[in-house]
């Protein structure tokens, strides 16, 4: 089996951004980025297939600047076989579904069976690249999902709905998109991390893949949110009580 | 042109979110037609036609659209798209799941989880976990979009809107629908409640969950939430996990006990009217947008909490 492993580069989970004064964007310069915390979850799905079936190839992609490179590394420390990188020219953000029609053609090229994303991406929080990409190869897919079985020429994918758990069966070549529950990624080690600088990684540009990446949403402004004020302490639950009865009217 | 609004249903009921993003759409202006696409889901297209400002309601039927696929949906939704310069649903699983996949079959970038109408062509959508608002505006001939439901108001009722019947598109049939573990619950579902309270991994357990909060939530018909360490360890299943990758509420009264306040769990609850936190640490980030605060043991606070609620006639 073949399994495409889709991973972005953004901003750690950890940071807490800030607004540019002037509208125009996020904070960028000298923020730590780490891999989209999602797609290390799809990175170690797609390895354990391969532990247990050591005939699976797995193969990182990414689109993104040269930084990306960092990130694929990742993916190799990890386990990933070999990774290719779509370079973009600057850091001008590729909409979800222009990502979508590059991964469409590393898929026509790589011919996987299985292509691994994460739900959602922590910075632009979209949800879309996963489907989309179902969408425009005509396979099916699996989001956000907590448990992954391929079973010869399918594949069960658990899922976490609004209500619970369900589950789908897929006909293969099918697009997994990974939740928070499939598993927790192991920390690479160094030999590991030491051999992922060896490993192959192919650069290319949207060009070679005729995809046009022109936005077509336009970001008028970005702006902070309302920010919400700290209130009071209270001194016990019965002076909770009374402000939550006669101050907030809440209960 | 009219806006078709994608439905999330369960054949027998209608998801209250569907209300919400109908105020959306309303927003936007035009007729609005609401989709039931399911499988003998004459109960939710009922509930449909009543909601006030719904022009006509139309059902698709089959078999292959009984249990919300996306690939059968999708192609569905697509085969109506021809009328419609807006293709709008509730950023709900079953959104999040069909309607980028619609987009993509209309050559179309989808605008995710807006928040706000600012003209028919221009939206507000927060990113980067709600620390960020994006003023965006789309150029598409078409648009299609999913709405974060915690942001609008449930539509009232007192419509009769037409129910007429549109074909279903032929099946895909590249996936099946195997089964589902829905959590049973009488409580208020979380995204719609007027209360909602939530524990963290200071619950220490599951069990604490049914011991301290479901009595304090029974008491005042609220419903309960939990931030993603708490159902990582197990405590609670992962359909009451609020947060930027969980669902996202905004109650008049939020109630965090045990609960840090990481950004990914405040994007999820920062909204709500009203916030109170019952920590032990009076360095948790969570004090910073409490409304009120009580520095406490949640494991003597919350039976205090109770007997209080008791006392207050609740
Ligand atoms: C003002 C602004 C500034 C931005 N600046 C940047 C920036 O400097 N750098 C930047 O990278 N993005 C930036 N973005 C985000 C970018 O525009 C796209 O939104 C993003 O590439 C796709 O959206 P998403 O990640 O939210 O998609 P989602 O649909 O949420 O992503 C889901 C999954 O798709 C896959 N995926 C998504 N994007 C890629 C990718 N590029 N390569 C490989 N797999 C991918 C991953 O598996 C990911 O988990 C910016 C966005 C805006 C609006
Ligand atoms: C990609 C990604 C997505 C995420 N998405 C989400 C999400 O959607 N939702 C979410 O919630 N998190 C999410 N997180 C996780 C988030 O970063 C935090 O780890 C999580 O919210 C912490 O949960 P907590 O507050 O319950 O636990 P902790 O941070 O461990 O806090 C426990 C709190 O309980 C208090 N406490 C302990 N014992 C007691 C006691 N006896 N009485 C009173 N107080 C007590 C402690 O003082 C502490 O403040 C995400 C993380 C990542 C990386």
């Amino acid at each position: 089996m073949k399994i495409l492993v889709a991973v972005k580069r953004v901003v750690d989970y950890a940071v807490k951004i800030r607004v540019k004064a002037d509208g125009s964007g996020i904070e960028l310069a000298n923020v730590k980025m780490s891999m989209n915390p999602f797609d290390e979850i799809a990175v170690e799905e797609a390895v354990r297939i391969k532990e247990k079936d050591p005939a699976t190839e797995v193969v990182a992609v990414s689109i993104g600047t040269t930084k990306s490179q960092e990130t694929l590394r990742t993916a190799l420390a990890i386990g990933a076989d070999r990774a290719i990188l779509v370079e973009t020219a600057d850091d001008t953000p590729v909409e979800p579904l222009a990502v979508a029609k590059l991964l469409r053609a590393v898929v026509e090229q790589e011919k996987p069976d299985l292509v691994v994303l994460g739900k959602q991406a922590i910075d632009d929080d979209s949800n879309q690249t996963g489907q989309m990409l179902a969408a425009l190869l005509g396979w099916a897919q699996g989001t956000f999902a907590s448990k992954v079985v391929p079973e010869g020429g399918a594949v069960n994918v658990t899922r976490e709905v609004d209500g619970g758990l369900e589950t789908v069966k897929l006909t293969l070549p099918a697009i997994v998109t990974t939740d928070l529950r499939l598993n927790e990624p192991r920390y690479p080690s160094l030999p590991n991390i030491m051999k992922a600088k060896k490993k192959p990684l192919d650069v290319k540009k949207p060009a070679d893949y005729g995809v046009d990446v022109a936005q077509r949403l336009k970001v008028l402004k970005t702006t902070e949110p309302p920010v919400r004020k700290a209130g009071v302490k209270v001194a016990d639950v019965a002076e909770l009580v009374r402000r939550l009865k006669t101050e907030a009217g809440v209960i | 042109m009219a806006i078709l609004l994608v439905a999330d249903h369960s054949n027998s009921a209608l998801g209250a979110s569907t209300g919400k993003a109908l105020t959306a759409a309303k927003a936007i202006g035009g007729d609005v037609h609401v989709l039931i696409a399911g499988h003998a889901a004459q109960a939710a297209a009922e509930a449909a036609s009543k909601l006030d400002g719904v022009a006509k309601v139309l059902v698709a039927d089959a078999p292959h659209l009984a249990n919300g696929l996306a690939e059968e949906i999708a192609a569905t939704v697509v085969s109506l798209a021809g009328n419609y310069d807006t293709i709008i649903a509730p950023a709900t699983a079953s959104g999040k799941n069909v309607l980028p996949r619609v987009a993509a079959l209309l050559d179309v970038m989808q605008i995710s989880d807006i928040i706000k109408v600012v003209s028919p062509d221009t939206f507000e959508r927060p990113i980067y976990a709600g620390n960020a608002i994006q003023t965006v505006q789309s150029t598409e001939a078409k648009k299609v979009i999913t709405v974060r439901t915690a942001a609008f108001a449930a539509a009232s009722e007192g419509g009769s809107a037409p129910i007429e019947s549109v074909s279903a598109a032929p099946a895909v049939g590249i996936s099946s629908f195997v089964g589902a573990e829905l959590t049973k619950s009488d409580r208020p579902e979380l995204t719609a409640a007027k209360i909602v309270i939530s524990g963290g991994r200071g619950m220490g357990n599951g069990e604490n969950f049914k011991t301290y909060i479901e009595p304090i939530a029974t008491r005042l018909g609220a419903a309960m939430g939990a931030s993603r360490a708490a159902v990582d360890a197990g405590f609670v299943p992962n359909d009451l996990q609020v947060g930027q990758t969980g669902k996202v509420v905004a109650p008049e009264l939020y109630v965090a006990v045990g609960i840090s306040g990481a950004i990914q769990h405040l994007a999820g609850m920062k909204d709500s009217k009203v916030i109170v936190a019952i920590n032990k640490d009076a360095e948790a980030p969570i004090f910073q947008v409490a409304d009120y605060g009580l520095v406490a043991d949640l494991f003597q606070a919350l039976p205090e909490l109770d007997a209080e609620l008791g006392k207050a006639g609740l």
